[in-house]
Parts: C-alpha cells; structure tokens; sequence
C-alpha cells in the first residue's frame, strides 16, 4: 500500500478520537469517552515496532487500531493453532463445525484481514498448529487422562503467544506484542521488577491465565486494553467504525466446540488410535460404596454434578477421580470444601519469592470464576513449591488448575494446583 | 516503500501486450462466441485465432487445444475425464509424490471410486525415475500423470522418456505443463504426451483461464455438462477475453523465449552463487541441473522460513515457501517431504522464482535482504 493511502487511512480513524485522553477519562462521561491509551510502562518506546496478536475479535482488532492511531509501526499477525476440520466427528450436520467465533475459524481470520486493511497495516497469518498441538492440545489431553482439569489458555499463552509469537515478532523486527488481554504491566524502580496488574475492567480480568508470564516476557508484551472496559473498547471500535465492533465475545475453550471437551477428547484419541474404553470404571462414595459405572475417568472434573448418571435422592458431585483404579469418587458438597493445597511450578512476577519457612498474605484465586480468598502463602525449600491454606475452607479446589495469587491488584505470582 | 516479485510460480503480472489485448477485447469483442451473427463471429474469430497461437506454442493443432477456467480444470478434465473414459474393468492410474494439489486430488478422488492409484516416491533430485514408472505400469494402468517442471523445485521430469514407457504398456500420458510453458520451449509431438495442462496466469496472461491439449484420438468424458461448447469437451461460453489474452501470451512466450531463459537464469544464478558463496548453511534443494531457469529453492539452515517470508516481505521482497492453506497461513511443503528433507530443513527453506520483470539490481538487492534476514533469525532463533 503506498504511504499516502496509509496516511489517509490513518487520519481518517484519528479523527473521531482527537482530543480523547486518557487522563480526562474519569471526568468527562458525556457521550462517547474515547481514552488515549497512556502505557503504564514508563520506559516503553514508542519508536519500536508492535507486532499485535489479532483473533478477529473486537478486542486484538481494537489494540491494533489503537496502536496505528497513536503513530506506532504496527504489524498484525493471526496465529493459525488448530485446524477445525481435523476431527470430523466435531463436525455439525452442514460438514462445517458448529459455533461460531471459533478458533482460527476462517470466518475470524477473514475479520482480522478486513480490519489490518482498514486500518493500513502488514498483515500475516502464521501457522503454530504444530506447536499448538505439543504444547497445548496434547497435555490438555493428557492431563484429563491423568484425572486433572488443565487449563489450555494458560499453556498457549506460556508457550505460544508469549512464546513463539513474540519470537515470530522478533523475527519480523517488532520489539513488543500486544494483545487483547485485560491486564496492565508496569515497571517496578524498587523492585526492579515488572509487575502483573489485574485490569481495570475487573469483570474481564485475564490476569488468571497469565501468571505464567516471566519477566523477559513481561518485558515485551503491551495490554492496551488493561486499562479500559470493555464497554469502552467497544465504543472506541464503534468510533473508528471496525468492521468488528459489535462481533460476541469468545467463548470457552478455543478448539473444543461447544465446550464439549469430552467429545473432543473422543474424536482426538480415535484419530489418535488410543482406546479410551480402558478408562471406564466405577463410581464410588466417599465411604467407598459403589453407585455404579462410568465412560472414562476424564469425562469428570472435581465439583462436576451433571452427567453422573446416578439417580440418588441428595446431591451428588465429583470430590475426585483416579486414573489408577479409574474410580471417579462422589460425596456431598461438604464433602468438596477444603482449606488447603500445594502449588508446583510456581512462577514469580512481581516479587522473588517466598523464603524456605516463611509465611506471606494473599488473595489466592483457584479457577477463572473464582474470586481470589484471603490465604497465607508458605514457602518451602523449593522456589517453585508454595503451600496455601486459605482462611476459610473453599469449594473445589481441583488437581491441574492454576492458583493465582493476589496482593489487591497486583498479582505476585501463580501455580499450578497439585 | 517499493515492494519486488520474485514469486512468478505463485502467478505473473499480465504483461502490458498482453494487458492491451484483453482490454480491447473486454471492451469490443462482447459477443457470445456461438451466435451466428456479427458479434458472434468477431468473438468467435478471436476465440479461434488464440487456440492457434496456443497450439503453434506447444507444436499442436488448434483442434487439439480446449479452453478451460485455469490449469487447476485442465488437470481435472484430464485426470477424471481420461479415467472415467476409459473401458478397462480394473482400472490403474500411476502419478508422483511431488505432483501439485491439483493433481493428487483428482487422482486420490478416482481412488474413492474404484481406481486403484499408485504414487510414486521421488528421490532427493526431485526428478521422477523413468524406471519407476514402468515397474510400476500394470496391465490395467489406463493413465500415467506427471508433471512437466515441478512448481516448487523447478526441476524438469524426463517426459519424452515416460511417454515411451507409458505407451508401451497402452497407457495414456498426461503431462501437468502449468510450471513448464513459457520457461522450456514445449513440443507436445516430440515429448509424445497424450494430455499437456496449461494455464494463462503463470504466462503473464489473466487469471481464471487455461487449456488442456488432448492429442488427436484422445478419449475423455467431459466432468461439467452443459452446451456443445469446446467440441463437446468443456460447456459454457467462452471467456473470449481472458482467451485472447492467453493467445496473446502464448504468442509472446515464443517470441521471448531465447531471451527470458537466457536472462532468467543468469539472475537465478547470480542469485544463488550469491547466496550459497556468502552465506553458510545453505544449499539448493532438488537438482542443480535439469531445472527451470527462473526457479530456486533454498534451504538456509537454522531459520524458520515462514517468518523469513514475512521479514522478506516487510522489507519489500515476496517470495514464497510451502503452500498456502485456506487461511492464509504457510503448511509444511509436500513436495520438500517427498523428496526426503527433514521437517527442519523443510521448515528452513523457501523458494524464488523469477520472471520478465526481474533485474539484476533487484536480484542484488534481495541477497542483501536475504543476508539481512538470515543473519537475524539465526541471531534470535532459540528453537532452531
């Protein structure tokens, strides 16, 4: 595209949002408050290149459209991970797959093409689906097998966006990525740290998903929205008029349709020539009293109390599962509430660590819909190993999530739930 | 900035000759090319004079040429109408592991009717052995389908030798040329191929427009049905433009054929002594020799070539690797698995393809691109 037209279409989104600051935000709320975005991150420069992670959904479209706006040298980037059309059993009835808005669906590649041309940037789609499938698709699977409920978002962005992305970014010349994450990052003078923040949108706060970020990482990534609400970042794509502006949000897990894991997990293992049937076993109560069979020890997650395929007159819910003896255990819901768990793989954002023995305060937040519960953090001789013993007792606290661990807004670092 | 194609395998720019006469013809010659009056014949006199100059490119007769909406139908029509024609009980098709999508796909469709379908493995010259095909020739075998230059490698298949080998077993030959015409002079009479795919768009001529030559006697049931179109070969009226246009590039591709292989492959190899004599790590993939003059593959070991692509093309310089699936995004090439790369250096390697608009400023310009590009993906890479 020759530089004027690049110009004109520059000028022609500046325009509606002239005179928008960011500052001005919590005075001004007559009619559409477009903010300028203000980077949080004091030494960011804004003469590097930005390489921005775009689904096609209104939020990665909106950072980029931002970003063009404020005169920085924007390259979008659409990673493909996974191919629909892969396992046919997920197929609907039309031979396409049911859902829409699903991931790299062609339709949302098609989304992200229209708004890079809108707004007059360089636009790629790159092809991660084998890293995708080692990195994310694979454990996910794996750790369902093994009886515990992953969280693939987490390792896509541990080891994909944050990852493979931000090298493809290197290798295009872009010094940061920016995504469509509600989360803020800001430099630390006393610590020397760059710190995770949670959004200020606390309804759309990602910071769950993200505790895996290490501070090289940290380093590079730009979380434009962290700062807005979503209604915001709708009005500001509404303004620009982005052919995304009024797109649904994205549901679920990106590549199990209609978040049938079970289903996917089935049509996966087939492809793969696993038999699965060796995973059915018994349903059994906590007093070890049999109540029947069940299809796979991975078809159930601890709290789950749809699909048990048991009629008793109480409530029923899943307190565990064991790949070994492939017994799903059930009980009631008292029988869920526990107080304490250790987390493996710790990763530290925000503050070193916990010494060997010594004790620390904190929000402790154990699934995505989960708000974060006082607890006290303990360390052990291992960096990477934190005991957590909430205040209070908590419901569900389920093998292969993550806990998070909080400190108000500031998340101090996060695990994966042993 | 200025942007520079070195990716005329992917598709050419129409040449302004040829640009001039589709205009002209879009503009004029609106007639349907089966009306019996005026307008009628003006497009219909277009129509045929293009099947000539298409014909006089490969040494064929004009009856022998059938117009199709690109080199994609014309191997379609070949494949499946040849096969489905023929009366054999069992029948037997024979094709190559480095043919193009367009036609594996017809062949893997004849094996999900009944066909049986032999593909054969390619060494790492990326040139199909003639000895191959006839062990592999039965007495069923109604078809042997294989590429005149491959689009990824440029590397040139023995043709005349196949026809031979073919024929004596009574098997047809169809010859995929799309990558071939225009870079090789064609004589479709002294390579003895029975069915030869053409497209306009690697021609410098429109997109959406092709021709299979079938060879006198040749028997093929069309696959879309409709008027009496093409002699009963291939319904619907004629894109009298983009035809024209096709007859115009053909017409010019014998005029230029001495210079642009010349010139061609004097850039190709400056552009390869270039690169294999400055930078380590990297070599041609498939035969040196019997290739194209205007195809290079390269591997540059230690670099992910997709991002080599984009980092090129940010710089101004498009070129290409693998295929490109329905997203938009780079897949692994076929063709540099068949021939026995690792993923890696599979993953490493990318193609340029030159063409009439090539200079050698622009050659030079891009091996210092590439030197660039390849100095830092190797100075960043932490997965090669």
């Amino acid at each position: 595209m020759p530089e004027d037209t690049v110009s004109e279409v520059r000028s022609r989104i500046a325009r509606p949002l002239a005179n928008a600051r960011g500052s001005d935000r919590s005075h001004d709320r007559k009619g559409v408050v477009v903010p300028e975005y203000v980077t949080v991150i004091p030494n960011v420069s804004t003469e590097l290149p930005i390489a921005v992670a775009m689904s096609g959904g209104v939020d990665s479209s909106t950072v980029a459209a931002m970003l063009v706006r404020q005169g920085r040298t924007v390259v979008g980037m659409t990673m493909q991970l996974w191919n629909q059309r892969r396992l046919p059993e997920l197929a609907s009835e039309a031979g396409a797959p049911s859902g829409s808005g699903r991931c790299c669906s062609l339709d949302d590649v098609y989304d992200a093409r229209r708004v890079a041309e809108q707004i007059g940037i360089p636009y790629y789609v790159v092809n991660f689906e084998q890293q995708f499938e080692e990195h994310v698709v694979k454990p996910f699977v794996e750790e369902y097998l093994a009886g515990r409920t992953p969280i693939p978002c987490t390792l896509c962005n541990n080891y994909i966006k944050f990852d493979r992305f931000l090298e493809m970014a290197d290798s295009v010349g872009a010094h940061y990525m920016a995504t469509g994450h509600y989360a803020r990052v800001r430099f630390d003078a006393a610590t020397g740290r760059y710190q995770l923040l949670r959004a200020v949108d606390r309804s759309k706060d990602q910071t769950y998903f993200l505790f895996g970020l290490t501070q090289a990482q940290l380093a590079r990534a730009l979380f434009p929205l962290g700062e807005l609400n979503k209604p915001e970042v709708r009005d500001i794509a509404r303004s620009m008029d982005l052919a995304v502006a009024s797109k649904g949000d994205s549901q679920e897990i990106c590549f199990v349709p209609n978040g049938d894991y079970a289903a996917f997990m089935d049509a996966y293992l087939k492809e793969k020539g696993v038999a699965v049937e060796r995973t059915s076993g018994e349903i059994v109560t906590t007093e070890g009293r049999t109540l029947g069979r069940h299809e796979g020890v991975h078809r159930f997650t601890v709290g789950q109390r749809k699909g048990l395929g048991i009629a008793t007159g109480e409530a029923l819910y899943v307190i565990a599962t064991d790949p070994a003896s492939q017994r799903v255990t059930v009980g009631g819901n008292d029988d869920l509430q526990c107080a304490r768990f250790v987390a493996k793989q710790v990763n530290w954002i925000s503050i070193a660590g916990v010494d060997d023995g010594a004790t620390m305060r904190a929000q402790v937040k154990i699934r995505n819909k989960h708000a974060a519960a006082p607890a006290t953090l303990s360390g052990t001789g291992d960096a990477e190993r934190v005991g957590v013993r909430f205040d209070d007792p908590q419901r569900a606290i389920t093998p292969g999530q993550g806990a998070v661990f909080y400190d108000g807004e500031i998340v101090l670092g996060g695990g994966w739930i042993e | 900035m200025q942007h520079f194609y070195f990716d005329h395998n992917a598709t050419t720019p129409v040449d302004p000759e040829v640009l001039e006469t589709a205009v002209s013809c879009l503009g004029q010659v609106y007639g349907n090319a089966s009306s019996i009056h005026h307008f009628g014949q003006a497009a219909k006199q277009r129509l045929e004079a293009a099947r000539r100059q298409v014909a006089t490119l490969i040494n064929a007769t004009a009856a022998e040429i059938v117009f199709t909406g690109g080199g994609t139908e014309a191997n379609n029509l070949a494949i499946l109408g040849l096969t489905r024609a023929a009366t054999a009980p069992r029948k037997h098709v024979i094709t190559c592991a480095i043919e193009h999508p367009a036609v594996l796909s017809p062949a893997k469709q004849l094996g999900t009717e009944g066909v049986d379908v032999t593909c054969l493995r390619v060494g790492s010259s990326g040139i199909v052995s003639p000895e191959d095909i006839r062990r592999a020739l039965r007495p069923q075998t109604v078809l042997v389908s294989i590429m005149h230059a491959n689009n990824e490698l440029g590397t040139l298949q023995p043709i005349a030798e196949i026809a031979q080998i073919a024929h004596q077993a009574g098997a047809a030959l169809h010859v995929d040329g799309v990558q071939a015409l225009g870079k090789v002079p064609v004589d479709v009479v002294a390579l003895g191929v029975d069915l030869y795919s053409m497209s306009g768009h690697k021609l410098y001529a429109p997109k959406g427009v092709g021709a299979l030559y079938a060879r006198k006697g040749t028997r093929f049931a069309p696959i879309s049905y409709g008027g009496h179109h093409e002699r009963d070969r291939r319904p619907g009226t004629e894109n009298v433009p983009g035809i024209a246009a096709f007859g115009a590039a053909a017409e010019l591709a014998g005029r230029r054929m001495a210079e642009d292989t010349e010139r061609l492959a004097m850039l190709r190899d400056r552009l390869e002594n270039a690169v294999l004599e400055r930078i380590p790590g990297t070599g041609i993939n498939g035969s040196r020799w019997n290739r194209v003059p205007n195809t290079s593959n390269l591997y540059f070991d230690g670099i992910d070539g997709e991002a080599m692509v984009i980092a090129l093309d940010l710089r101004g310089f498009a070129v290409s690797t693998g295929a490109a699936c329905s997203s938009g995004a780079l897949s692994p090439s076929h063709v540099l698995k068949a021939i026995g790369l690792s993923d890696d250096r599979a993953r490493a390697s990318m193609r340029f393809s030159l063409g009439r608009g090539n200079t050698a400023g622009q050659v030079d310009a891009l091996i210092e691109a590439i030197g660039a590009s390849v100095a830092h993906l190797r100075r960043i890479s932490v997965h090669a």
